[in-house]
């Protein structure tokens, strides 16, 4: 057992009863739950405004350039316009040179996602399969594997971002390394404890004596059992990374100007605050509304399948 | 007690896990593109004058020698020179680290105090008005970047309504409170000076509900879903059939497990308290030690750095050990666990 | 004492709305003990959640019916009217000993403040404030509690006054559990199938401890269980419950002797023998609530249902001394 997980009786009680709930925790039943889960979801307005939100930003990611009002705002100067306050033209307003600020954030979903995104395929990519190793091997190796995860974690994942990004050039890719860093231990503790409780599970012990393979058991038998949790978490993990990523913006450390990243622009923004405080303040919304879309997902798909735990 | 035991152990655990994340701290921060000594002596110093310096700082010596020396630095309490104010880096710390604290401690007792309440009444009033409103709150609360809300803050409540000062810790035209702990409204209390408290206070109020507002959220949640939980529990369907009065139901028999809900995600929340310190320090220029640790983020300042995240990785181990002390105080069922179990 | 008549619960879930219970009538007298039997999830919980009023009542609404305590409709009063009879009248004793106690909380804490402010509503702080200095009044409660545990035949009750639930047996719990049902001397018991949770040794300790002391205080009890061997054994009267309906009530002697619903006689029939032979079952399962079997709700599991029992509910006759069945198939005898 892993000492390093603190007890957290709703993880367990969560843990245990997903375990319990599909004996047969093949893909294809678990699919099938999705599906019906899926349709549960569409009860909730919420979880839809979530969803809606969600797939807006996706797609304002896809076609910036025609959403934009200004495309070529994102890395052009306008001096004769700078400093409009949001009128009909420029609905929220023009930058220090004269950029639209609604261009440029549209143009910063692009950032904001593929970041969201990629720190989350990074971490998911450590912190699985390492969690996998740890949770079914036990022993040494596990012992190991949770010790690395408490170096990661002896600080908050904010503080060792910051760390890691102040000491590489301010880029996307680094902001994106430098999330991950604090991101991925807590998959690997995730699943490590989702393992650790499946493992015990009357049919994991059939497969077991059957001969399988441990891989084989581990991801057709145990994983399967995760995946609504993990779908939960990585969810709102996405808006949590964008948020992250957007305060190392704001603090200097992220991206660099011209790049249209909504942390940068607020900080920038601030510079010329009160008079003119458009910048950041819509800026900021951004934020705001795409964090807040995915917490309404996450949230929505957490009640639909809590449901199915009852 | 097996508990006891788990203590120490994880009392233990901690150490090596420090120490690992020093190694790490200081591997990145070493391994970094960039010459420090060319960085604080500027582009026109000549290249005879960096390696001068690099030698001076140690920086040609074998990497594992300089965390050697470092780590033997620490223990006798030097963390090096910090670049940009020329000072130790200790003293550093010890000048910024008591606003830090203040204004961590602050938000994080307005955040269990706004927010075990507002679980508790969402609760109760589950499915009504109240419940509905304290979600979206909640929702929102966690979804606002802190710095967006706190310059929101600043330019509404400070800047056009005038209700509290735009930023600093207390008014510039005051002198500092007498120096007992730094704790500004520890000191001003102890020495009469209301004036200065009532400064401090109002400086206090946006940085700490910004700081505080999705640990409110957060904890409200949490407790919010454990009394659910409970209200379908046996013990509490059983002893409301037996004519347990329902006020002492709610507030005493359910309370302490949402209680004991609570503290499992203090730690973690005190981790975002540190974290999110950086950030709100900076916008309301409180001069902590997060806001120090900034500064030294961005102009490369090793060992204002390394010195700044040490700091932090101590104390969020020392409320992390803390909390689970506690735990195992107000929950039997840790404290005693399997073994206490007689035939 | 008690009168549950016609008693319709319905439940709204996810589904669409469950009609769990479909006209329930119970009848037990002063000092008489009572079994309602059934299988699992034929709602027996639910009747008698009802009766104690702690059913949830969101996804629960009473849709009918009248549930009568010494003349009273508990099902009319309100919840501070209703909190005098609990515990002072009618009391519970829970299935699950291991979840019923707060674990947070010692034995002697929860059982004190429950002797102490029994059968109120709302006590406020101030009063609990000023009575936590009244040193003779707790010293009563404890006493009272010990008592009360030295009759449940524990050994040591200090001891298991200290104790959190996570120290205590199975057994031991079950036994705080009825010396607390019994604090408030209650005139009505209700043992929500009292053992199942432990093993058989303990069950039948527990059960014959409970048959001394309702003898003793001359209680009346109604026993849920779904074991018709616990039934036969402490009960005068028993009620056969199937899909949230009654469809057979008898005196506990004569039920076994001659058993009428086709449900009954699958429930006995299913009991295995000590002579060995071959175990039977009833075939199928309990019907879906939100779309239950139109007529007889038992017609689809029934070896010997007839034309009539897919369209008509039948309604309980009498076919014995005190001897009532609600099956299509003794309408002629009638």
């Amino acid at each position: 057992m892993s000492e390093s997980q603190t007890p957290n009786p709703e993880q367990q009680a969560q843990a245990v009863a997903l375990g319990r709930q599909n004996a047969v925790g093949s893909y294809e039943a678990r699919f099938e739950d999705l599906w019906r889960t899926l349709h549960r979801l569409r009860r909730s307005t919420l979880s839809l405004v979530g969803l809606g939100i969600v797939l807006g930003i996706i797609l304002m990611a896809v076609f910036a350039p025609y959403a934009a009002p200004y495309p070529e705002d994102v890395d052009s100067v306008h001096f004769e316009r700078v400093f409009q306050p949001p009128g009909r033209e420029f609905l929220f307003g023009t930058d220090e040179v004269g950029r639209d600020v609604l261009s440029r954030v549209i143009f910063g979903t692009r950032i904001s996602l593929s970041l969201g995104v990629t720190v989350l395929v990074i971490s998911l990519s450590i912190g699985l399969p390492l969690g996998l190793i740890a949770g079914y091997m036990g022993g040494p190796v596990s012992t190991f594997i949770m010790r690395l995860t408490d170096i990661f974690l002896a600080i908050p994942p904010l503080v060792l971002a910051l760390a890691v990004s102040a000491v590489l050039t301010p880029t996307l890719e680094n902001s994106i390394i430098a999330i991950s860093f604090g991101w991925w231990p807590w998959y690997t503790r995730l699943i490590q404890g989702q393992v650790l409780s499946i493992k015990e599970e009357a049919f994991v012990e059939a497969c077991r004596s059957a001969g399988a393979n441990p891989w084989y058991i581990a991801f057709k038998e145990i994983l399967p059992n995760c995946l609504s949790i993990l779908i939960i978490k990585v969810t709102l993990d996405i808006g949590y990374a964008i948020l992250t990523g957007a305060v190392l913006g704001f603090l200097g450390l992220g991206v660099r100007p011209p790049t249209p990243e909504w942390g940068t622009m607020a900080s920038k923004g601030r510079l010329h605050l009160p008079a003119r405080w458009w910048m950041t303040t819509f800026s900021g919304l951004a934020i705001f509304v795409t964090v807040l879309g995915f917490n309404l997902l996450g949230d929505g798909l957490r009640d639909a399948f809590d449901v199915e735990l009852e | 007690m097996r508990y006891r035991d788990y203590l120490i152990r994880r009392l233990l655990y901690t150490i090596p896990a420090l120490i690992g994340l020093s190694m790490l701290i200081f591997a990145i921060a070493r391994v970094m593109p960039g010459d420090p000594a060319r960085l604080a002596l500027g582009p026109e110093a000549s290249e005879e004058q960096v390696q001068k310096l690099r030698d001076e700082l140690g920086l040609n010596l074998p990497i594992h020698i300089q965390y050697l020396h470092y780590m033997r630095g620490v223990f006798e309490g030097k963390l090096g020179v910090s670049l940009y104010t020329n000072r130790d880096v200790v003293v550093d710390l010890i000048e910024y680290f008591p606003a830090t604290f203040e204004l961590v401690t602050v938000a994080m007792i307005l955040a269990v105090a706004v927010g075990i309440p507002l679980g508790i009444l969402s609760a109760i009033r589950q499915d009504r008005w109240e419940d509905h409103t304290t979600r979206v709150f909640a929702l929102s609360g966690v979804s606002m970047p802190r710095f967006w809300i706190g310059i929101l803050f600043q330019l509404i409540l400070a800047y056009h309504l005038g209700l509290l000062p735009i930023t600093g810790r207390i008014a510039p035209d005051l002198p500092s409170p007498t120096h007992i702990t730094g704790l500004y409204l520890i000191d001003t209390l102890i020495t009469g000076n209301f004036v200065a408290l009532k400064s401090t206070l109002a400086h206090l109020v946006m940085p700490a509900v910004t700081l505080s507002l999705s640990p409110i959220a957060q904890l409200m949640r949490v407790v919010r879903a454990s009394m659910i939980e409970q209200m379908r529990k046996g013990y509490i369907l059983t002893a409301r059939a037996n004519g347990m009065p329902e006020n002492l139901l709610v507030y005493k028999y359910m309370l302490k497990n949402a209680f004991i809900a609570a503290l499992t995600i203090i730690g973690l929340l005190y981790g975002f308290f540190l974290g999110g310190a950086f950030v709100v320090e900076t916008v309301f220029s409180w001069p902590g030690m997060a806001r120090y640790g900034v500064r030294a983020f961005i102009f490369k300042d090793f060992n204002a750095i390394i010195g700044v995240v040490l700091v932090i990785a101590v104390a969020y181990a020392v409320i992390n050990i803390v909390v689970d002390i506690a735990y195992g105080l107000l929950d039997p069922r840790i404290r005693l666990g399997a073994e206490a179990r007689e035939a | 004492m008690l009168d549950v008549t016609d008693l319709r619960i319905h439940f709204d879930v996810f589904e669409g709305e469950a009609q769990v219970l479909n006209g329930v009538n119970l009848h037990i007298g002063q000092g008489e003990t009572v079994a309602l039997v059934g299988e699992t999830g034929c709602g027996k919980s639910v009747t008698i959640k009802a009766i104690l009023r702690i059913l949830p009542m969101p996804p629960g609404r009473i849709v009918s019916g009248h549930i009568l305590y010494k003349g009273q409709d508990l099902l009319a009063m309100r919840e501070q009217e209703l909190h005098t009879l609990r515990g002072r009248e009618i009391a519970l004793i829970p299935q699950e000993p291991m979840s019923s106690l707060n674990p947070v909380f010692t034995v002697g804490e929860q059982f004190t403040e429950l002797i102490r402010w029994q059968g109120r509503y709302r006590v406020s702080w101030i009063e609990r404030l000023a009575r936590s200095f009244d040193g003779v009044g707790k010293r009563a409660a404890r006493q009272r509690a010990l008592d009360l545990l030295e009759k449940m035949n524990i050994p040591d009750p200090p001891r298991v006054m200290r104790s959190y639930l996570v120290e205590l047996s199975g057994g031991m719990s079950q036994r705080v559990l009825i010396a607390m049902a019994l604090a408030g001397n209650p005139s009505l018991l209700i043992a929500d199938e009292p053992g199942t949770a432990l093993d058989v040794t303990t069950q039948e300790q527990i059960l014959q401890l409970m048959k001394d002391r309702v003898e003793k205080e001359k209680l009346a009890v109604l026993y849920i269980t779904h074991n018709l061997g616990v039934a036969r054994e402490m009960t005068e009267r028993i009620y056969v419950m199937y899909a949230g309906e009654i469809v057979e009530q008898a005196p506990t002697q004569e039920l076994f002797r001659a058993p009428r619903h086709p449900y009954t006689q699958g429930l006995l029939a299913s009991i295995p023998k000590l002579t060995g032979g071959e175990v039977l079952g009833i075939e199928g399962r309990i019907p879906d609530y939100v779309g239950p079997p139109p007529g007889c709700r038992f017609h689809p599991r029934c070896e010997r249902a007839m034309a009539q029992c897919q369209e008509v509910r039948p309604e309980l006759i009498p076919i014995g001394p005190d001897h009532m069945v609600a099956c299509h198939l003794y309408e002629r005898e009638n």
